[in-house]
């Protein structure tokens, strides 16, 4: 069987300004964006045959496609699980491409989630299964959800607030690094968190992620033509999802183990077909709704055994220099929160050396869709 | 007693898996799916069984008491009526006779009491607990006292 390993690379990355409010509509700013990364691979609109996105995102394949004048499409997808479908794109396109399906792909997120609404204010939406379990209690929002296994996991593992506030400053202290991240100019110790007020406890305020507006998408195709493109190629070396026997989303409390979650079965596909282990991962972007995800996903992928993951992240592990360096633009805690497609696009900047917070001589990266929920992951390569 | 507005919480939305659940909590019963023909439990109901695939089930009668397997404390932003009564505590409760089966829910001083009833210090994981129904618009919800308070 063929596969798909290092058979399409990521050729160009766009990406607009984030803000908590930015005028543009998301529609808008999805095609700034698509633009932006076209301009970046040095391909044109018309070229492109291919799409790829995930679901909470209003703008769809046809306003795209039409706005900024793409070809004749053979290939669109939409994932579902709102940011477990980051990587997912990537690696619907990377399939399609490999099986001859498409020749250039162009996944995208555009989100107005800074200015837009909450999505758990809408009970409409939420009530229905397994919300009925759940939302009449109060546990109304994502933080609540995720706040659950945390403590839990506290519990069981003995991690402490200062293994999360090491994955808050890890990520705030590369955004600082970055001009492009909302928390650039802003740097936090651990007296403003330690004294934060709570979202909900076990969670304070910096164990969540930023609200942000912003779009950011990347092109794909195949690594043959990713020779001749504009910028140096970052190979898709392995992409999974995963979505475990028993899973039940972020309420994951109803099967017999539910400190472990999508990260890993998504790991046992992605390392099943990788040439390399988490030992050769110089640098990870991992999805960082927040800090508690950090811990469990690096376990998941396999970086620490069962219960090590907030041990993993003392002594500046997750720093430049450390074990490793993670979200090196500042993730969705201190960069921007844009459903973690930023970190698929800082990613491609530490494989082409161009990050702002650069890793020497990275060259292979793991970068995490949303666990809690049915995720998605890959292994990129220089 | 202090007056809150219990009134706008917001109720169970029923589906077909789910209903019997409701139904039995409106006769004060804590009931769990469970498999006719292979007998194993589960939740959040569904209509077949994961084990052995059988569309056969009834609803197996629970002694009503768990112990906390974890819990939070939310804060605002909430839902108004959930802000009125923060910081209130949410639980997962695994049933004693089933610990695999947990069930959401709030720890409260007695069943008709405001979710912010018991003070958050007093929360425990493993702490023993006991159901208790209380009416929240028109329909029963099962809330969660400690065994010993």
């Amino acid at each position: 069987m063929a596969g798909i390993k290092d058979a399409t690379a990521v050729v160009g990355i766009g990406q607009t300004p984030f803000a908590k409010q930015l005028p543009e509509s998301e529609k808008a700013l999805a095609c700034r964006a698509i633009l932006a990364a076209l301009d970046d691979a040095g391909i044109a609109p018309a070229e492109v045959d291919a799409l790829a996105s995930y679901t909470m995102e209003e703008t769809d394949e046809v306003e795209v496609a039409k706005a900024v004048g793409l070809g004749d499409l053979s290939f669109f997808s939409k994932v579902g699980f709102g940011g477990g479908g980051s990587c997912a794109t990537v690696a619907h396109l990377a399939g399609a491409i490999a099986s001859g399906q498409a020749t250039v792909g162009v996944a995208w997120r555009s989100r107005k989630r800074g200015s837009g609404p909450r999505p758990w204010k809408n009970t409409d939406v939420q009530l229905p299964t397994p919300a009925q379990w759940t939302r009449p209690f109060g546990l109304l929002r994502p933080a609540d959800e995720i706040g659950m296994l945390a403590r839990r996991y506290m519990h069981e593992y003995g991690a402490t607030r200062d293994h999360l506030f090491n994955v808050a400053l890890a990520c705030r202290n590369r955004a600082n690094q970055n001009p492009a991240a909302i928390m650039y100019e802003r740097p936090l110790t651990r007296e403003m968190y330690m004294t934060s007020r709570w979202i909900s406890e076990p969670l304070c305020l910096f164990d969540n992620c930023l609200e942000t507006d912003g779009a950011l998408a990347c092109v794909i195709v195949s690594a043959e033509r990713a020779r001749d493109c504009r910028r140096r190629p970052v190979y898709v070396h392995s992409a999974a999802q995963g979505l475990p026997a028993q899973h039940h989303g972020m309420v994951n409390y109803w099967n017999d183990d539910p400190l472990t979650g999508p990260a890993w079965s998504a790991a046992r596909h992605l390392w099943k077909h990788a040439d390399f282990t988490p030992e050769d991962v110089d640098v990870a972007q991992i999805y960082d709704a927040f800090t508690p995800l950090i811990p469990l996903s690096l376990e998941g992928y396999g970086f620490c055994g069962r219960g090590e993951g907030a041990a993993f992240t003392e002594g500046g592990a997750l720093e430049i220099g450390g074990l490793l360096p993670i979200n090196t633009g500042g993730g969705g805690l201190s960069e921007a929160y844009v459903h973690g497609f930023n970190l698929i696009n800082e990613g491609v900047k530490q494989l082409r050396g161009t990050s702002t917070a650069q890793v020497p001589g990275a060259a292979t990266c793991l970068v995490t869709a949303g666990e809690g929920v049915p995720t998605s992951a890959l292994l990129l390569r220089a | 007693m202090k007056t809150y507005t219990n009134e706008a919480l917001l109720s169970p939305v029923l589906d077909d898996d789910g209903a019997p659940f409701w139904q039995y909590a409106a006769q004060g019963e804590l009931r769990i799916q469970a498999c006719s023909d292979c007998g194993e439990l589960r939740f959040p109901p569904r209509p077949c069984c994961p084990h052995c695939h059988s569309f056969e089930s009834e609803w197996r009668k629970m002694s009503g008491r768990g112990r906390v397997w974890s819990y939070v404390i939310p804060h605002p932003p909430l839902l108004p009526a959930y802000a009125e009564q923060a910081p209130y505590n949410a639980i997962v409760v695994e049933l004693a006779e089933a610990p695999r089966i947990r069930l959401v829910g709030n720890l409260v001083s007695g069943p008709e009491a405001p979710l912010n009833s018991v003070l958050p210090e007093r929360l425990r994981i493993g702490a023993r607990v006991q159901v208790a129904f209380t009416e929240v618009n028109g329909m029963s919800v099962p809330r969660w006292v400690l065994e010993r308070a």
